[in-house]
C-alpha cells in the first residue's frame, strides 16, 4: 500500500482528525439522544398491534418499522423472535431485521449532514426497497431447501 | 423556517429540536424522561470504546496515506479491490453505524466512491459476533442465507446508491 513519503507530523495528522469530529460530536450527541428518546417512547409490544397478518402488507410494514427503529440489533432478534412466537410470518419478520440494520430513519438527519443529502436519501430509499427484496428470496431459498 | 436554518445551521436546529422533545417530556413525563437519560448514559457509555477506535482509525488514515493512495484504493480506479476492502471493512466494523460517518466523510472528501460507503455502511449489518444470537432465534439456515444475501446485496446497494446520485465520485 502506498504510504506517505513524508509522513505528516503526528501532531498536525491529530488536529486533522481532531477538527472532523469536533464538526461531528454535537451531531453524533443528537442522534443518541433522539435513539434514547425513541427507545423510551416505543414500547416493545408496540411492534405485535401493528401486524394484520396480511402477506402483501405484513413485509412491507415489517419494512417500515425496522425502518423507523434503532439500536442494538440484538433487540431486533428479540423482537422477531417473539413476533414469531405470536405467528408473524417470516416475510415480514426478515424485512424487518434487513431494514432495522440497513435503514436509518432516526439517523438520517446525521448521515445526510456527513454523507450529504442525496447520498442519504438515495442510500436508505435503495435500502428500504432491498429489504423487502432479500426478505422475499430469503423465505424462497429456505423454502427450497427444507 | 429557512431563516433558522441559515443561522443555526441544521446540526444546530437538530439539537435544538431534539433538547425541546426533551424538555416536553420534563414537563409532562418525568419518569419517562428519567427512563430516556439512562437509555441515553447506557449508549453513551457503549459508544465511547468506538468513537476512540474510529478516532485512532481516522488518525493513522490522515498520518499515514496521502489522499491520491486512498483513491487508489477507495476511488474511481479501485475496481473489485475497493469493493472487497468496503465489504470487509463493514463486517468487521463494530458498533452502531453512526459512529462510523465521521470515518467515511473524512474518506469521502479524499476521494472514497459513494457505491463504496454504501457497501461499507450495508455490510455494518453482517454481525459476525451477533451470528449465535440470530442463530438461536432463527436457526443456522436462516442465519447463513440471509448473511450470504446481504453480502451479496451490498454490491447491489452501493451500484443503485452510485447511479442515484449525480454528483460524486463516479462508480
Amino acid at each position: 500500500m502506498a504510504l506517505r513519503k513524508n509522513w505528516k507530523a503526528p501532531k498536525d495528522a491529530f488536529s486533522q482528525t481532531g477538527r472532523a469530529f469536533r464538526k461531528s460530536l454535537p451531531i453524533l450527541v443528537s442522534v443518541l439522544m433522539l435513539l434514547a428518546l425513541a427507545d423510551t417512547l416505543i414500547p416493545k409490544q408496540a411492534y405485535r398491534r401493528i401486524f394484520t397478518g396480511n402477506e402483501l402488507l405484513d413485509p412491507l410494514m415489517g419494512a417500515v418499522i425496522g425502518s423507523f427503529s434503532g439500536g442494538n440489533p440484538i433487540t431486533s432478534y428479540i423482537i422477531g423472535g417473539e413476533l414469531r412466537q405470536q405467528g408473524i410470518g417470516m416475510l415480514a419478520i426478515t424485512a424487518f431485521l434487513v431494514a432495522w440494520v440497513t435503514v436509518g430513519i432516526i439517523q438520517l438527519p446525521a448521515e445526510a449532514l456527513m454523507l450529504g443529502k442525496r447520498f442519504a436519501i438515495a442510500r436508505n430509499a435503495v435500502s428500504f426497497c432491498l429489504s423487502i427484496v432479500i426478505a422475499v428470496l430469503t423465505v424462497l431459498t429456505l423454502g427450497m431447501t427444507g | 423556517m429557512k431563516k433558522i436554518l441559515e443561522k443555526m445551521g441544521f446540526e444546530g436546529a437538530l439539537s435544538l429540536l431534539v433538547l425541546i422533545a426533551y424538555g416536553i417530556l420534563a414537563v409532562y413525563d418525568s419518569n419517562r424522561l428519567e427512563n430516556a437519560l439512562s437509555t441515553l448514559a447506557g449508549l453513551t457509555a457503549r459508544i465511547v470504546p468506538i468513537l476512540l477506535l474510529v478516532f485512532g482509525v481516522m488518525f493513522l488514515t490522515n498520518l499515514f496515506f496521502e489522499s491520491n493512495a486512498l483513491v487508489r484504493f477507495l476511488g474511481k480506479e479501485s475496481g473489485y479491490r475497493g469493493w472487497m476492502l468496503a465489504i470487509a471493512g463493514g463486517i468487521v466494523s463494530s458498533g452502531p453505524i453512526y459512529m462510523w460517518y465521521p470515518l467515511l466523510s473524512d474518506l469521502k472528501e479524499r476521494g472514497m466512491k459513494d457505491s463504496l460507503i454504501a457497501a461499507f455502511l450495508y455490510n455494518r449489518a453482517v454481525k459476525i459476533p451477533l451470528l449465535p444470537m440470530m442463530v438461536y432465534y432463527f436457526g443456522w439456515n436462516f442465519a447463513l442465507v440471509l448473511s450470504i444475501y446481504m453480502v451479496l446485496f451490498s454490491v447491489a446497494d452501493g451500484i443503485l446508491v452510485q447511479s442515484l446520485m449525480r454528483k460524486g465520485t463516479e462508480g
